[in-house]
Formats: structure tokens, sequence, C-alpha cells
């Protein structure tokens, strides 16, 4: 089986999306000739030619709006926002627009489409380069939010986010891209979205995170393993809409939940996990729910120090899961 | 005997008679909508009145077999034009279940029809201008004979998504058109509060495309200009920009006082030239029509759209319950 990395395995989604289906078309900035200022489309454009790989003017709106013009028509966008900081300006047509194009128009109208952009600090990306956006957009029902923490998920993933029957929002992390590898098959495979999965089983205490912090939380679980520190991880994969059933069954496995993400800590999707669990298992809790998350500044600073001070890394979880262990 | 103008455009006697109908039919829908607003029936009113030329025109140039369009919410000589029928209109005022547009989740104004390729819209204005524009790049990467029409207010062609929407259209030569209604106001803010530049059609140069204005009141203009546009759309030469300029005969909504921005006179003139009058004379200097035959259309009209009133007041509301319904596709598969 071959390795591949985090970014492989979404060029590979891409490309063989592209070859089962001829609606399945890319746009963006930079993701033609160029391939990508990150390379996930690169070889598209040679493979597919500038018809169905398509450099779009520099305008987010516009990429949003015109794939969820195509996608209304019957085609299976795939647009690509070069850094999620830059979203901004597309997200009235990803809010007004994709979300409620269904709901609308009582289901005669859809918007199938994928809009994937990367997320995420820990790369000299400094304020607007390292943005996590996710809060923003998870609370429009209609949409569906995915974060994929490897490259065998980020491949399954992404190729059932393309098929999917509404807008998806892909956020993939950056630093991820070259640092995570794995085995991924070459084999067509979906992984559901909406689902969250068990990338470790423990019983002492229960981690709830997503994205590259699942990896950063898996290396700090080895550690403890040493000090009889059993850790249960679960990677919620689909941010919004939570799968609930599975944020209840992991809680209430230990009753000592950790929930971490590198987004602000104020309002972010853990906050949202954290009302699941009191509001469900109350009784099932023998440690009040800790938060590990980024500080509550504007965005991630350009210095290294002041860039690692806001970054969760593997000792920050190490530490933050001993101390709930020792509750 | 020399051609008249009609006959010039390739459109027969029995081509101008539909065109005036659809006129006709979209303003006495409209105004009856405000009488029943007025006397509590309904919510809310946004009115097309003033307009009709320009959206009968522009829509009978299109392909109505098969063109897309991304209608703008005082497009109900549009959507008419399209297939939408007076009682489906009814349905939209009234909120009903049976609305086609929205099933009564969105308020008037806000059409969508997909069998009829009328893409949905929401309040937000311009955002069916990128929407438009990704049906003329499907219809191209496809290869379908298919032009997308979008129309839009002359305030809106400020908006972001109109130049990000037009600049890509351009860029890729898509079948595109463009046609904004200039009705002089944006709510209450006149044209040169609007843009500096002369004519809306000015900004086309900017995208690289041909802009031109039209009468908006004098529908065989407006015909003419879409058709120009329509056949330079299908033989590959990408989008045009279209300004047809109008007046906005009524208040902006019915939640809204024009008495507070604009002079009686001012309206008073505008109704002179009111595009559903002169298109009337038109009718009967060419004899089209008799008195008598536009007065039995002027009955039969008023019959329909008691029908369509009476329908819509009778016909249910969605339940309560089915507001669940239609958030996701796959149902339950993420809950």
């Amino acid at each position: 089986m071959p390795v591949l990395s985090y970014i492989q395995a979404i060029t590979k989604a891409l490309q063989e999306e592209m070859e089962r289906d001829e609606k399945v078309f890319v746009l963006g900035e930079d993701v033609g000739v160029r391939g990508g200022v990150f390379r996930a489309t690169d070889g598209l454009y040679e493979q597919f030619g500038e018809t169905r790989v398509i450099d779009t003017p520099l305008a987010e709106s516009a990429i949003a709006g015109v794939g969820i013009g195509a996608a209304m028509y019957g085609m299976r966008p795939v647009a690509e926002m070069q850094f999620a900081d830059f979203i901004l300006p597309a997200v009235n047509q990803i809010i007004s627009e994709a979300a409620k194009i269904r709901y609308r128009s009582n289901n005669d109208w859809t918007a199938p489409i994928t809009i994937r952009a990367p997320y995420g600090g820990g790369v000299h990306g400094a304020l607007y380069h390292s943005q996590s956006i996710e809060a923003i957009f998870a609370n429009q029902p209609g949409l569906k939010i995915v974060m994929p923490s490897s490259p065998y998920d980020a491949k399954g993933l992404l190729k059932a986010a393309i098929r999917d029957e509404d807008p998806v929002l892909f956020l993939e992390h950056k630093r991820a891209y070259r640092s995570i590898k794995e085995e991924v098959p070459d084999t067509d495979y979906t992984l559901p979205i909406g689902k969250a999965e068990v990338k470790r089983d423990g019983a002492d205490i229960t981690v709830i995170t997503y994205g590259l912090c699942v990896q950063f939380a898996l290396q700090a679980a080895e550690k403890l393993e040493k000090e009889d520190i059993d850790v249960h991880i679960l990677d919620l994969r689909t941010v919004y809409p939570l799968d609930q059933e599975a944020i209840k069954e992991a809680a209430s496995k230990t009753g000592k939940v950790l929930l971490i993400t590198e987004d602000n800590k104020e309002g972010s999707i853990i906050g949202e996990v954290a009302a699941i669990i009191s509001e469900h298992c109350l009784f099932d809790l023998d440690a009040p729910i800790k938060r590990l998350a980024g500080p509550d500044v504007p965005a991630m600073p350009y210095a290294p120090p002041l860039e690692k001070e806001f970054m969760i890394n593997p000792d920050k979880i190490e530490a933050a899961m001993r101390e709930l262990a020792e509750f | 005997m020399s051609l008249s103008k009609h006959q010039q455009l390739g459109l027969s006697d029995q081509n101008i008679l539909e065109m005036y109908r659809t006129m006709l039919l979209a303003r006495r829908i409209d105004e009856r909508m405000w009488l029943l607003n007025r006397s509590g029936k309904i919510p809310f009113v946004v009115s097309c009145q003033g307009q009709e030329a320009q959206q009968v025109g522009a829509s009978y140039a299109l392909d109505r077999t098969k063109d897309y369009a991304a209608p703008y919410y005082r497009d109900v000589g549009v959507v008419l034009s399209l297939g939408m029928t007076a009682r489906e209109l009814m349905l939209q005022a009234y909120a009903k279940a049976e609305d086609p547009n929205s099933g009564g989740r969105q308020m008037p104004g806000h059409y969508g029809q997909k069998k009829n390729r009328m893409l949905t819209g929401s309040s937000p204005v311009t955002t069916q201008v990128p929407h438009a524009v990704g049906v003329g790049l499907a219809a191209k990467m496809e290869k379908k004979d298919i032009v997308s029409f979008v129309t839009l207010g002359e305030g809106s062609s400020n908006q972001g998504d109109f130049h990000e929407g037009a600049n890509f259209a351009a860029v890729h030569k898509l079948p595109v058109i463009f046609m904004v209604e200039n009705n002089q106001y944006a709510i209450s803010v006149p044209l040169n509060k609007q843009v500096a530049c002369e004519k809306i059609s000015d900004r086309a140069i900017g995208y690289g495309m041909p802009g031109v204005t039209v009468d908006g009141n004098d529908p065989l203009a407006v015909y003419e200009a879409v058709k120009q546009a329509v056949d330079r759309a299908r033989t590959g030469e990408g989008p045009t920009l279209i300004e047809a300029v109008s007046y906005r005969l009524t208040p902006h909504s019915s939640d809204d006082d024009d008495r507070s921005y604009r002079e009686r006179e001012e309206v008073e003139q505008a109704k002179q030239k009111d595009g559903l009058l002169t298109f009337k004379s038109y009718v009967q200097d060419q004899e089209i029509a008799t008195n008598s035959e536009l007065e039995q259309m002027e009955q039969e009209i008023r019959e329909i759209i008691d029908e369509a009133t009476a329908y819509a007041e009778n016909a249910p509301y969605a339940k309560p319950e089915s507001i669940y319904d239609f958030v996701y596709g796959n149902e339950g598969s993420t809950r």
C-alpha cells in the first residue's frame, strides 16, 4: 500500500473523482498551470485540461458563487480558497446561498459544491495565513464542515464530500500537508460525513478533538501510556453538524473529558461539544470538562515565540491530559 | 409597404399580443397584491410596476425551452414569461405550501422554479449574478447551447458580486446576459447617489464586454438588445451588459412610503411614459387587436387573477413540523 502525505491524499482524491465523474471540476486561484500554491491540484491541469481545472480571477466570492451556480446546474465543483483566511469575502455566498439553497427552495434546487481551504498555523503564516475559521460557519444548518486529521481520512472524506448532495466546507490543516504521512489505499473508498471516529481506545481519560490536533493528541497519549494513563481519543472528523452520539459515548466512557482545538477558545467548536456533554452526560462525569485551545487574541502572530505560544502542541496536550487524569 | 418595428425584429402580430398580455397580467397581478396587502390579506408586496416592458421584452428574446434565468425580486414579468402562473404567484404571495418557489418559506419576490430553469434567489442583492455565471460556465463545459440570463437593479450594480461575476464571465467568454433594470431608485437613494458614471452600461468596458443602454419602457427595444446579446452568447462571443432604463412607479415595497423622498410630479411624469400604456398604443396603432378584444383580454385576466386569489387564499399552509424538512438531502444521516 503506498504511503502518501496528507496533501498527496487530497490530490489523489481529486484525481480519482475527476476520472470517475466528468461533472467534477476544480476552480480557484493558481489551481491550474501552477497546480495550487500548496500543490494540492498538482498534475490535474495536465491530465484534465484547462476547462476542468480552472484558474479563476482573484475574487473569492466569485469562486464560491460561480461554483454554486454550476452546482445548481448539475455539476460537481470543487472550489479552492487559497487560504482559509481569505474565505471571508465569500461568506455571503456560502452562508446566504449555498447553505440555504435546498431549504429556501423547498428541495427544488440543491448546491452540491465542495469548498476546500487550507487552515491552521505553525507554518510562519502570521495573522492572515494561520487562522482556524470553522466556528464562523458552524451554526449554519444546510452546510457541512469536514476537517480530516490524516491522509487516509483526507482521501475518503474528500471523495465523500464531492459526492455529497449538499455543500461541504472541507478544511485541510496546512501543517499536516507534508508532516503527516501514512498508508493510503489505491482503492476507491469513501468515509461517512457526519460520523466521528475513535482514533485510540482508552479507559482513563477522553480527548475529543479534530484536524491536526488529533495527531498531537495521539503523540501525547503515547507518552502517557508509559505512566499508565490510558487515553481514549475521538476524532470528530465532521465538526458541523456534530456526531452527538459518538461524543456522548466517548465522554461517558471515561468520565474525564479534555476538548482540544487550535481555534480561539471562546465560541469555538469545542464549546458546543462541551454543551452536548453537559446536557447529556452530567452524571457520567468525574471531573469538570477541560478545554485546551488557542488564546483569545485576534490571530496568530508571526514571530516564532509568539506563534509557539498560540499553537497547540503535544507538550501542551500532555500536560493537560496529566492534569485531568490526576483530578 | 414598409415593415413595422416588430416585423423587422421577426416578431409576428401574435407574438406582440402575447407580450402585451404578459405585461398586462404582470401589472394586474401586482395591483391585486397591493389591494390584498392593504386589506390585510397578505403581509408584503414588492412591485414590478413600471418594469414589465423590459422584463417581458427581454424574456421573449430567450429560448424559453432551454435557457436559464436568475431573476431578481421585481421580475414578475420575467417569471410569467418563463412559465410561472398567476396561481403560483398568488400561492407565493399567500405563503402557501403549494408555492413552487419555496413552499411559503421565502418572502414574495424570491423566485425559483427548477422546471422552468429559474434559479432560486435570496434577499442579499446580487448574489444571483455569480450563480448565473456558474450556469454559463457549466453550459460551456458541457457544450450545451444554453444562455444564462440574470437581472438586477442599478443599485445592485455596486455590489462586489456584480463586478466579480461580470469579470469572471468576460474572462471566460461565457454565454451570460446581465440586464440591469435601472428604475432610478435603490429604495430611497436616487441614481446620482449610486453611481457617478453616466450610464450603468459604461461599466461594461471595465470588464471587456459590450454594454448597451436601452429604453426599458419599450419592450421591442429591449427585445432587440437582448436578442443581439443572445446571438453573441450562442456563437461563443461571450457576455453582454444591458441597461434597461425605466422608472419604479410604486414605493420600494408595501412597507415603504416614497412621498418622503420623491416628488409626486416626478412620479406622474413617469406614468406618462409607462411602457404598458405606450405598448398598448402600439398594439392599437398597428391594429393587432381591436379595443373590444383588448377589453376582453382585461376581463379574462381579471378572471384568472380572481381564480388564482381564491385558490391561494383557500390553499393550506405548510404543516408546522415541515420546518425540519430539507435541511440536508440525506435526512437523518448526520443527526
